[in-house]
């Protein structure tokens, strides 16, 4: 699918407030009135909605829309920034005013000709609030409550929430980039609460991607989440103290890939590396994993969370290898550090709103598979821990030292997955964990779509994925030393 | 980097948007309600804010950063008997206003009655706001926020060869104005502030680097910690995290430093909320009136503290605020509830919507040498990792990083471990709270020193 989506955007961003071209030249040009290397106008308009239903009810739910333009001018590793929430001329230039101040007046670079690219689109520029009735979301959101509620009449709590969001976008930059898109993004929530002889546990699952909301009445999605959450409690009930210590662990496939994006991901972000801040930094070339991990950071999977057409900076996505075979390879970059770094943007500048400056940020973080059935990975550990859904997870990229915490996790014994244990945060060393990969499964599978990473205070959706894994040796945080 | 930068080219004061009127923001709320009634509604409740802010960062002596804020926001909840919906816009223009009220509406239209919703009960609104002295302006222009983060920056760069590499130095000042009207005819505002200064820093040896920060929050300048004194204290954190270990795998007494102590009473106020007690999602169910921690502890709120952080003289929905025990003698006296929830428990709202305000544990009268030694052999702990807390169950489990503690001494940095526990039982096994308040919060609270967790290490 092709589409203008430059168009849209200017139709929906600019039109209503009579901006043309010319406006957009004399803001950069008053950018460019001081000595500044470049700068941007990125133009944001977004509309949000959700609905949450507790104890059966659709009881809450509330509409959102945010729309403005943050104006950035660079001079060296110096950045200014302002932004306004109204979209009008005045308004830009005072904006242009305060950023292009890092610099002193005259002598700017000059502006570059308009040139915009356009690709085919990796999602269907549509308002995802308007692709059922409110009367058919509410719908949706009670049967998923009954399918939860009739699965095991221990479940005592059922909370759903359905969310979507229509982000329009349009980005003039003095290098010549005018670029607009518009990105739907829809999530699904369930979490439960089970009960029995006193004892209470939680489950949850949730899903999404840059659809319309049918996806989740597609191939039974939104009642598999509801089922898939009522599973995860019960086993929870059942669940016994997780065993602290270093041990060989076991990660399925999916959502544990949370492991890549914490381990290596973040230390791999072009900011830290021009700083010289990263456990990282300076390590491209040397081996940092077996030669059975191959790690990429893909922004053009379709329909997926973590994809964009373009970046917040207009640049088009890629897939950029991080690790081949063991090796590091590269970083990931928006312009600002790309330029600094005499390196090639990859598509990987992303902001939260018009209101936060953007920054190198991941997309859809991965390992590729391997060779190995997932049962023989398994089979082949004595004792360890079997960890199939995890939490969130945190990274200090300057010492290296990341957490991921397990939601749903086994204990392996024999070569067999035996008891459930209670949830536990695992602890490693990014730059050595993946030397710790003995085998890779077969089975790559990528999240269902509910990530959120967050940095420097700003929360941008993201994918995560990897086949099963076995890492030697990892601590496991829990309490049976 | 670009070394002829000294001083600014061109002044840009005053540095941060002035702002509204505060009429303009009590008109808004009032064209709010009135444009709900046109459209028939039973009740409405709204509430309007602005913010302006300045943020600066210097890294390795040169700017990085310079950023202009300014926010709006409008948010308003509607009611049709017993069905409510919500809507917010950034927008203040008239148009927006209607937009805005009837997208409220349109939800409300599909939403099934709940009999507990409702606006908070009229006799419970704050009759008389009090000044609590929140609002302190930093005229602070751009060159002078620059020269703060800078000296800021240096002190810790000054302080020892191994600090080579730094994520720099901030300062931030904001300036806000909230409004929350509703139409039991309530309408009130006040304006706040909030300046900060911190500095982030990196120490390197032969072994690595270690990352550690600082930072200093008031809403009152005169009331921050010097530029000095934020940069050195940032560089000697980074410092004394080198050579960091790690432990084997043991129990052991830990201790919690004041910063980190704060986060084990959020997660103690997180679970007697409403929301995690009407949903029967809390460890601490049914737990009013009995033990929740030793008799020595005391936990008050005191909403109305002038100058404080967590200070506000009327919740969310315009319930008056007003001083109160929720732990004394170690026993549950009180949750922590908004209108709804209280209702939903057949209880009185607390005047928590949207949070707490000033949480004080009661300071105890050792200091962190002392408490160290009474520590004897364990873990003293300085920072945390992850988020590894059920509240449903209680079971804690974080990466960590801090020093071994033997005889009362400090032994080496550690790091790459886990603690856990489960948060009744910590609770229940606090030994002692230290003298060493941190204040630059919503929660004050010394360190915390615990009797038993679970390291997990090689």
């Amino acid at each position: 699918m092709t589409t203008d989506t430059l168009a849209l955007a200017r139709q929906q961003l600019l039109a209503p407030a009579g901006l043309g071209e010319d406006a957009l030249h004399r803001t950069l040009s008053c950018l460019l009135g001081h000595a500044i290397d470049g700068g941007d106008l990125y133009f944001q308009q977004r509309r949000a909605e959700s609905w949450g239903l507790e104890d059966g009810q659709v009881k809450n739910a509330s509409h959102a829309i945010q729309q403005g333009v943050g104006v950035r001018a660079t001079s060296g590793e110096k950045t200014g920034f302002a932004y306004s929430d109204e979209i009008v001329l005045p308004a830009l230039l005072e904006a242009a005013t305060a950023a292009r101040a890092i610099a002193r007046d005259g002598g700017g670079t000059r502006l570059q000709v308009w040139r915009s690219t356009q690709r085919p689109a990796l999602y269907e520029p549509l308002d995802p609030l308007e692709t059922l009735s409110a009367d058919a979301k509410v719908c949706l959101l009670e049967a998923v409550d009954a399918e939860a509620r009739r699965q095991d009449p221990r479940v005592t709590q059922v909370m759903v929430s359905l969310a979507a969001v229509r982000d329009t976008i349009l980005i003039a930059g003095s290098d010549g980039t005018l670029a607009g898109d518009v990105r739907p993004l829809v999530r699904l929530n369930v979490s439960v609460i089970v009960e029995h002889d006193g004892r209470r546990e939680q489950g949850g699952s949730g899903g999404g991607g840059r659809v319309g909301y049918g996806w989740f009445l597609d191939q039974d999605r939104a009642l598999g989440h509801a089922r898939e959450a009522v599973r995860q409690a019960l086993i929870n009930l059942e669940a016994v103290p997780a065993p602290a210590g270093t041990m060989t662990v076991v990660l399925g496939p999916g959502w544990p890939g949370v492991l890549l994006h914490e381990a290596i991901g973040h230390g791999l972000e072009g900011d830290f590396n021009r700083k010289g801040t990263s456990a990282f930094s300076g390590r491209i070339g040397e081996r940092v994993a077996t030669s059975l991990c191959t790690v990429v950071d893909d922004g053009t999977l379709a329909s997926r969370r973590g994809s964009l057409n373009i970046d917040d900076e207009g640049t088009p996505t890629q897939c950029t290898t991080l690790i081949e075979r063991g090796v590091l390879k590269g970083y990931l970059q928006d312009k600002l550090n790309a330029r600094l770094m005499k390196a090639t943007p990859t598509g990987n500048g992303r902001r939260e709103s018009y209101a936060h400056l953007p920054l190198p940020r991941m997309t859809n973080t991965y390992m590729l598979p391997g060779e190995h059935d997932p049962a023989e990975i398994v089979a082949s550990v004595e004792r360890g821990l079997y960890a199939v859904n995890f939490g969130g997870g945190q990274v200090d990229i300057t010492s290296g030292k990341f957490v991921f915490s397990a939601s749903e996790a086994y204990l392996i014994e024999n070569g067999r997955v035996t008891r459930p244990v209670k949830g536990a945060t695992l602890i490693g060393n990014g730059p050595d964990v993946l030397t710790k990969v003995s085998m890779v499964g077969n089975d790559l599978k990528l999240d269902a779509g509910v990530g959120t990473c967050g940095k420097d205070g700003q929360s941008v959706p993201v994918g995560v994925g990897q086949p099963t894994l076995k890492i030697e040796s990892l601590t496991v945080g829990g309490t049976q030393a | 980097m670009n070394p002829e930068f000294q001083s600014m080219p061109e002044a840009i004061a005053p540095t941060i948007a002035p702002m509204p009127a505060r009429e303009r923001l009590e008109t808004l709320i009032a064209d709010i309600l009135a444009e709900a009634q046109v459209q028939g509604v039973t009740a409405t409740e709204a509430a309007v804010s602005f913010a302006s802010a300045l943020s600066v960062t210097v890294r390795l002596g040169e700017v990085e950063t310079l950023e202009h804020h300014r926010q709006r926001g409008l948010a308003v909840t509607v009611y049709f008997g017993q069905s409510r919906g919500s809507a917010s816009t950034a927008d203040w223009r008239p148009e927006a206003i209607r937009d805005t009220v009837q997208s409220a509406c349109a939800i409300a239209r599909h939403t099934a009655a709940d009999p507990y919703a409702g606006l908070a009960d009229p006799e419970r609104l704050v009759r008389e706001i009090p000044d609590l002295d929140l609002y302190h302006p930093w005229a602070l222009s751009a060159e002078e926020a620059i020269d703060l983060a800078r000296e800021c920056e240096a002190a810790a760069l000054a302080l020892d060869p191994r600090i080579r590499n730094s994520e720099g130095g901030s300062v931030a000042t904001r300036a806000g104005l909230v409004m929350y009207g509703n139409s039991h005819g309530f309408c009130g505002g006040y304006p706040t502030t909030r300046h900060s200064l911190s500095c982030s820093v990196i120490a390197q040896d032969a072994e690595g680097m270690q990352r550690n920060h600082w930072h200093t929050v008031a809403r009152d300048r005169t009331e921050l910690e010097t530029p000095v004194a934020v940069g050195q204290k940032a560089g000697r954190r980074a410092l004394r995290r080198l050579g960091s270990r790690r432990l084997g795998t043991r129990q052991v007494p830990v201790l919690f430093a004041p910063e980190l102590a704060r986060g084990l009473i959020g997660h103690f106020i997180a679970a007697i909320r409403g929301g995690a007690l009407y949903r029967k999602s809390s460890f601490l169910l049914d737990r009013l009136g009995t033990p929740v921690f030793p008799d020595f502890v005391t936990l008050r709120e005191r909403p109305r503290l002038p100058k404080a952080l967590g200070s506000a003289p009327f919740d969310s929905e315009g319930v008056a605020t007003a001083d109160r025990d929720v732990v004394s003698d170690g026993v549950l006296r009180g949750y922590v509830l908004d209108s709804y929830s209280a209702r939903r428990l057949g209880m009185q709202t607390t005047g928590n919507a949207g949070g707490t305000h000033n949480l004080i544990v009661e300071p105890g009268s050792l200091g962190q040498e002392e408490l160290l030694r009474q520590l004897d052999t364990g873990l003293w702990v300085t920072e945390l990792l992850g988020h590894g807390v059920n509240l449903v169950t209680g079971d804690y489990s974080r990466g960590a990083s801090g020093f071994w503690v033997e005889q009362g001494q400090v032994r080496y940095p550690v790091h790459e471990i886990t603690i856990a526990g489960n948060l009744n039982d910590l609770f229940r096994g606090v030994v002692a709270v230290g003298a060493d308040v941190d204040m630059r919060g919503g929660i004050r609270c010394g360190s915390l020193l615990l009797e038993r967790m679970t390291v997990a290490g090689e």
